[in-house]
């Protein structure tokens, strides 16, 4: 478990990381959101001691992170997989966190094998990775420890589908077992699809946290009728807003449950009455961060 | 990708015992060869110390064909290549920033400082054994060829001397590396406070009187010179020049860059 407490980063008179709390539980995912520069890798590097927090603390099962006596077996941690000497080979790179932590050699050639990166990749220097094999590497060093704890920034950031889908049944694994995984991504469908847990902030400051399914569902319904004229007064007509998605259906910000019964009283014939899944995180994550985003509010 | 899990995942462990420093010295050794470029970097000395031992063979006039000659023809491309090994080992983790990986495998940042000063230690002292046996294998050799008689003009203290001055000068790399955490910067500092200062001082000293009294006290070179003379012991005020030297230009620099480096940010 991550336990982040009052967390307060200032860089002069930049406030990267503005007073946010959360925690990540084991046995789930949580999923790490925010637009760029919203401070998720530097609330990161904190949390390993890469970056000293001008307030507050995080603990990693209780413990600071500098007091775990070798902390490459109690947390995996990759934050920037380009971070590597460009003029090592990626097997040699597994190599040194391998004995730093003191484990069998034997470790070294099953990570090259659990990311797919074949001898002959192995002894290439980094110099000549591609963007996704120095990814796998970087998840190789995480994973080489079998950590109980992952902090992973953007891990997803350019493997390929399989990669990414072998990403995530890796992750889920691991939070199955017990497990806590941390990640940030940019990647919204598969936050969505991995997620247990979701922290959203921008600017530094904690827009929304919950479950997923909590948040999700504070994103609302997609409703659709045949009589959709009756359907939108019906709805109005209590209170609601509601929102054309475009393609005929309504989105609101109702539960399905109050949806369904105000259909029912006024009689309205529904066609499809569903969560706003699909487009649903990146909907929030759009609406939640729109004071927060480069763009600024979004269309 | 492969269907294999991550591990046995989460097995219970028994208690996970703290990093001892000698592995992370063992670590920090390895880095420094493990590359292409530190690897010659450092093969470079045995490369250089058999040219300059070579060169005295050929250019020595013959009276001269002693061992402190070669000791002291070794020394030069001995004394520019070991502190860059030093310097190279600190800042390379902040250059090519290998430090996101190695403070977080090891968050206490004193002890990997400690570890790659007590590695570029144990290299100087290699390098050392290495130029005193090619020194003597060049004397064998030089007396053989020209016929000169083998003459041994260093005793052990002095040796002691010459390999301390080394590893002083190690040092002074080292220190610039966590002084400055960049390669090229410390590269540039080291130049300049070994060879372009000593020049200006003598310079002073030789123009300026109050200055010619006061130059073993603050000129390192200097103060460290009787190191490589290979002449006599040195007297109490020796020591006292070089320990006062090295309190200016190796200590206090070397607590300011400590404190640096354990403040600094990762990223
Ligand atoms: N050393 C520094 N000095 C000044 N500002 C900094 C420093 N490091 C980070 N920042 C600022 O802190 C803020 C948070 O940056 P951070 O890298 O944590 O964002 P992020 O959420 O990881 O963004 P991204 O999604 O783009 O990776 C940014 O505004 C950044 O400019
Ligand atoms: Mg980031």
């Amino acid at each position: 478990m991550i336990t982040v407490e009052s967390l307060t980063m200032k860089y002069g008179r930049t406030l990267a990381v503005d007073d946010i709390s959360f925690t990540a539980s084991a046995g789930r995912v949580t999923g790490f959101l925010g637009p760029n520069g919203a401070g998720k890798s530097t609330t990161m590097r904190i949390m390993v001691g890469l970056t000293r927090a001008t307030q507050g603390t995080v603990t990693i099962d209780g413990r600071r992170f500098a007091d775990l006596p070798n902390p490459g077996l109690e947390v995996g941690v990759l934050l920037d997989a380009s971070a590597q000497h460009a003029g090592r080979t990626g097997r040699e790179i597994l190599v040194l966190a391998q004995q730093f932590m003191g484990l069998p050699r034997t470790r070294v050639e099953e990570m090259l094998e659990v990311v797919s990166l074949t001898p002959d990749e192995a002894s290439r220097r980094v110099r000549d990775y591609s963007l996704g094999m120095r990814q796998r590497l970087g998840i190789a060093t995480a994973l080489i420890g079998d950590p109980e704890v992952l902090i992973l920034d953007e891990p997803a950031n350019g493997l390929d589908p399989a990669g990414i889908r072998w990403m995530r049944d890796l992750l889920r694994g691991y939070a199955d077992r017990g497990g806590t995984v941390l990640l940030s991504s940019h990647l919204l469908h598969e936050i969505e699809v991995i997620a247990d847990d979701i922290v959203m902030i921008g600017h530094g400051r904690i827009v929304s946290q919950g479950t997923k399914t909590e948040l999700l569902h504070e994103a609302g319904t997609i409703v659709r009728a045949d009589n959709a004229i009756q359907l939108e007064l019906a709805l109005t007509d209590w209170g609601l807003t509601t929102h054309p998605t475009g393609d005929g259906a309504l989105r609101t910000e109702a539960d399905a449950s109050l949806v369904g019964k105000v259909a029912l009283q006024a009689g309205v014939a529904l066609t499809e009455l569903r969560a706003a899944e699909g487009a649903g995180l990146e909907e929030m994550f759009l609406e939640l961060t729109s004071a927060t985003q480069r763009e600024g509010v979004p269309a | 990708m492969t269907t294999i899990a991550a591990g046995s995942s989460h097995t219970p462990r028994t208690a996970v015992h703290p990093v001892p420093l000698t592995r992370i010295t063992a670590v920090e050794l390895r880095k420094m060869f493990d590359t292409r470029s530190g690897f010659w970097l450092i093969a470079s000395i045995a490369i250089t110390a058999v040219l300059a031992a070579g060169g005295v063979i050929v250019w020595a006039p013959d009276g001269q064909l002693t061992y402190s000659t070669f000791a002291t023809a070794i020394r030069f491309p001995v004394v520019i290549i070991l502190p860059l090994i030093a310097i190279l080992a600190v800042t390379s983790e902040w250059s090519q920033r290998t430090g996101l990986t190695t403070f977080t495998l090891i968050p206490h940042r004193y002890r990997i400082i400690s570890a790659k000063a007590i590695g570029s230690v144990i290299i100087a002292i290699a390098a050392m054994a290495l130029t005193f046996a090619v020194g003597a294998l060049g004397n064998l050799l030089g007396a053989g060829v020209k016929g000169a008689p083998l003459v041994w003009d260093v005793t052990l203290t002095q040796c002691l001397y010459y390999v301390f001055g080394m590893v002083l000068s190690l040092l002074v790399g080292f220190m610039l590396g966590v002084l400055i955490r960049a390669s090229t910067g410390a590269i540039v500092a080291y130049f300049i406070l070994t060879f372009l200062l000593p020049t200006l001082f003598g310079l002073l000293a030789s123009s300026a009187q109050w200055f010619h009294t006061l130059q073993p006290w603050v000129d390192s070179q200097f103060a460290q010179s009787g190191l490589f003379v290979f002449d006599k012991s040195l007297t109490g005020e020796q020591w006292a020049h070089i320990g006062v030297t090295g309190l200016i230009w190796l200590v206090l620099p070397l607590l300011v860059g400590l404190r640096l480096v354990m403040r600094a940010e990762v990223k």
